[in-house]
């Protein structure tokens, strides 16, 4: 029974798709869906591994506390992407080119 | 194959063929209702996994607060900007545009899957070591919470402080500030 090969096939998929549009997208929100898929693709991996661990639980443990940053992570770039949006009147990460007027 | 395999696969090509419509789709309503897709096909697999305490905690943070923070901060960003946007990106040109995007990701995952191959997971050591020892056990809830408390204590606080951080920085970047406009 492979499935920990098959967990690891689909968290790199998961992991090329988020880096395609982190690299493609010229909007700030779905470069953040990137980031968040390439975070979730990781915790795939975690807890696939952690699977096996019984004992000391680390895979699940580490799993929690990523999702735990993940979530602050885009509390915080949200509220970059407002006040980006309420200056520059745009979300398009290419045309941001000033740093302070 | 029993059932729990083929729930297996279908779960892991909603969650894959999910994300492939969010990074094509030009529309971002779409790919943001698209994601939620990903993230519960996700928190599926996150079950077979034995990991049913994450799975859940993943289903009530992303789709409980990650997404609806997401939605609001697109419906607080104007309609008419992100309309002209998108159609700027003419259909021919944003297929040059997207060739280094695309080249860079499928390298990456021709990279990706021959390091994989080459790993074979199943034959690690300690992995056969903890299937012939210690078979994995469903109910593993109360050790998440012990390993919590005793092993993963200082992680765990360590954590708490930087979520504090998070949520004060947050709030005070999206404070609305007179004299700095």
């Amino acid at each position: 029974m492979s499935m920990l090969s098959d967990f690891m096939f689909i968290s790199a998929g998961l992991f090329c798709i988020g880096i395609y549009i982190v690299l493609s997208k010229r909007n700030a929100i779905q470069i953040l869906i990137g980031i968040e898929l390439m975070i979730n693709a990781a915790i795939l991996n975690l807890v696939a591994f952690g699977k096996y661990d019984d004992l000391a639980n680390s895979g699940q443990v580490f799993a929690l506390f990523a999702i735990v940053l993940a979530a602050a992570a885009v509390a915080v770039a949200l509220a970059i992407i407002l006040n980006v949006y309420r200056q520059y009147k745009t979300i398009d990460p290419a045309k941001v080119e000033r740093l302070k007027d | 194959m029993n059932i729990n395999q083929v729930l297996f696969y279908v779960m892991g090509f909603t969650a894959l063929a999910s994300a492939l419509i969010v990074a094509a789709s030009k529309n971002l309503v779409r790919s943001v209702f698209m994601f939620f897709v990903t993230l519960f096909a996700l928190a599926g697999l996150y079950v077979f996994a034995l990991a049913d305490f994450v799975a859940v905690t993943q289903i009530v943070i992303y789709v409980g607060g990650v997404l609806v923070l997401m939605l609001f901060a697109f419906m607080l960003s104007n309609k008419e900007t992100l309309n002209s946007l998108q159609n700027k990106t003419g259909n021919k040109f944003i297929a040059i545009n997207n060739m280094a995007a695309l080249l860079a990701a499928g390298l990456f995952l021709v990279i990706l899957v021959n390091a994989i191959i080459k790993a074979r997971p199943d034959g690690i050591v300690w992995i056969q070591h903890a299937q012939r020892v210690n078979p994995p056990r469903t109910d593993n809830l109360g050790n998440i919470g012990v390993n919590l408390m005793t092993n993963y204590l200082l992680p765990f606080e360590v954590i708490s402080i930087i979520l504090m951080m998070a949520l004060i920085g947050a709030v005070h970047l999206s404070r609305k500030e007179e004299h700095k406009l």
